[in-house]
């Protein structure tokens, strides 16, 4: 029944994803025309060690993930501030449900604009020298840091008071790879800032995708990205369902 | 309640029972020990102003909020204890159109078949029905409030649900679509269900329901059919302005059964609110050659019920 439900529901959120130009747009081109910018446009003025695409790369996959957020916080809060919420209770729709259909479709979107970016980062000359496991490596963090982070984003979107905020909610998200090592290297920063970067959740997500795709993953990185995932996840769904039950 | 009995030769003749309801958001109680019955395949209407307490009697009644106290049962169930048997007897719609605006009419209404388990060949029928055919393939997004309103209909009959919540179906809608909300909800009726409608519309009521509760406040201050709550009430009168106090003193002469307002220099004459009484009237000032300044025509509304039960013009200036 539940299960039935979820699909019902992931179909749902599937069409209004593909039919809200705003959500496509910001969720997979904005990512693509950020990274045109930095790599293409921008690249050759950053000195990072490396060819600036195969350092970018995978901070620009975490920021795709970040972009396509946005619209998943305004689309939950939609639901439970237009009423279509009640008619769902009252058909006795399965609570976990309509809230596994958002982060379904949430993860779908993050992971064709993953692939946007992947495929620009070849067109731009990316050359990783990961082999098929690290491969695989780089889908589990990108999976996971979906899960956890779209977890965080639901949990936004329920707490806001009205779609507009919920929007607002998830800027942080938007904004926070850029103060992480995902365009130019936390040592290069300024005082406070370089810290910060340092110490945020995306920095160690971020190097060890850098570490796979290079083809030497560094363990310390990787074990402190999967803590950041479980714990943002863990964080994220008990507030989401918390805040679920209270309002719905 | 008691007297009426539950059960009459093995059906159910009572589709919603309330008893001694209570809810209260923090200190403010909105509802304030609630009883009433409702018979299987009749409409009842709950009747009152904004902040009554109607909304939060149907979220009740629904199973989307729980009472402080009381006990309700729908179809036989109790909400409290048993939500899910309930839920599966019943619809709601409630007071804002709860469809899905980025899915097209179609889509809304295959969505809810899927929910419910039904077949997708409902659909077709039920957009010919409420006359949706043809904006079934656009987006909601672009529909007016009358259609949204049909819509959401549409997608609480799926299942065919033998109990309906109906909370101020009509408010917000021009005459015309309000007209075509008023057949639907008697085309339901005639095919065996219960609607329990909330409204703030005397005349609505009175065109539709089998029996009226008032309610004020969170109390049901008046229960009973039209007819029974019309005696109750003023009924339809004429005032007639008058230029000075000789005309006034004239026309109170020639029309006894008239109320006199000497500060206004008016007179309420009582009537049924047709033509030949109104011929009559004005026949009589003429033959007595008295002449009245203004004239209108008045039939009891919300605030007439509410100044005959409860004393005063309306709750709604004290809830503010």
């Amino acid at each position: 029944m539940s299960l039935g439900d979820s699909a019902i529901m992931l179909r749902r959120n599937y069409k209004h994803t593909v039919r809200n130009p705003v959500s496509v747009f910001n969720g997979v081109l904005l990512p693509v025309i950020i990274m045109l910018m930095f790599v293409y446009m921008l690249g050759d003025a950053f000195s990072v060690g490396v060819d600036y695409v195969d350092y970018a790369t995978p901070g620009l996959i975490l920021l795709a993930v970040c972009y396509g957020l946005g619209s998943t916080a305004t689309a939950v809060n939609a639901d439970m501030t237009k009423g279509i919420i009640n008619r769902f209770k009252v058909m006795d729709v399965s609570r976990g449900a309509v809230l596994t259909g958002h982060v379904a479709a949430s993860m779908f979107t993050n992971l064709v604009a993953v692939a946007a970016i992947i495929g620009t980062a070849f067109a731009l000359g990316f050359r990783p020298a990961a082999d098929f496991a690290q491969w695989l490596g780089v889908l589990g963090v990108i999976v996971l840091l979906s899960f956890a982070a779209t977890w965080l984003t639901v949990a936004l979107g329920l707490a806001a008071k009205s779609p507009e905020s919920a929007g607002m909610a998830a800027v942080p998200l938007v904004m926070l790879p850029f103060f992480s090592s995902a365009i130019v290297p936390a040592d290069k920063m300024g005082p406070g800032v370089r810290q910060f970067a340092e110490y945020q959740p995306f920095t160690p997500i971020i190097e060890t995708m850098r570490g796979l795709f290079a083809g030497t993953p560094h363990t310390g990185d990787t074990v402190t990205a999967i803590a950041w995932c479980v714990g943002i996840a863990l964080v994220g769904y008990l507030w989401a369902i918390r805040t679920f039950n209270k309002r719905a | 309640m008691t007297g009426r009995t539950a059960i009459v030769s093995g059906m159910r003749s009572t589709a919603i029972e309330v008893s001694g309801l209570r809810k209260a958001f923090g200190d403010k109680t909105v509802l304030d020990g609630i009883d009433l019955e409702v018979a299987t395949g009749t409409i009842f209407s709950l009747l009152g102003p904004n902040g009554a307490g109607k909304t939060t009697t149907v979220n009740v009644l629904s199973t989307l909020l729980t009472a402080d106290s009381g006990t309700v049962r729908v179809a036989g169930h109790d909400v409290r204890t048993d939500p899910r048997a309930a839920r599966s007897a019943i619809g709601v719609t409630g007071q804002f159109a709860a469809v899905d605006e980025l899915l097209t009419g179609q889509e809304n209404l295959e969505l809810m078949a899927d929910l419910r388990r039904a077949d997708h060949r409902v659909v077709a029928g039920l957009l010919a029905r409420f006359d949706l055919t043809e904006a079934a393939r656009t987006s909601v997004a672009t529909y007016s409030g009358g259609m949204r309103r049909k819509l959401d209909l549409a997608m609480t009959l799926i299942g065919d649900p033998r109990i309906i919540f109906l909370d101020e179906p009509t408010t917000g809608l021009d005459p015309r679509s309000r007209r075509t909300m008023w057949d639907i909800i008697r085309e339901l009726v005639a095919g065996g269900v219960t609607i329990f409608l909330t409204t703030q519309y005397l005349d609505e009521a009175d065109q539709l329901a089998d029996r009226i509760a008032v309610l004020d406040q969170g109390r049901l201050v008046a229960e009973g059919t039209s007819a029974e709550l019309k005696r109750r009430i003023p009924g339809a009168h004429v005032r007639l302005r008058f230029a000075g106090v000789r005309e006034l003193d004239d026309a109170a002469r020639i029309l006894p059964g008239a109320t006199r307002d000497d500060d206004d220099l008016s007179l309420a004459v009582p009537g049924d609110g047709g033509t030949e009484s109104l011929r009559d009237l004005l026949n009589q000032l003429h033959d007595h050659r008295v002449e009245a300044a203004e004239f209108s025509v008045r039939t009891p509304d919300l605030d007439d019920v509410f100044l005959a039960l409860t004393g005063r013009p309306n709750s709604e200036v004290v809830a503010k």
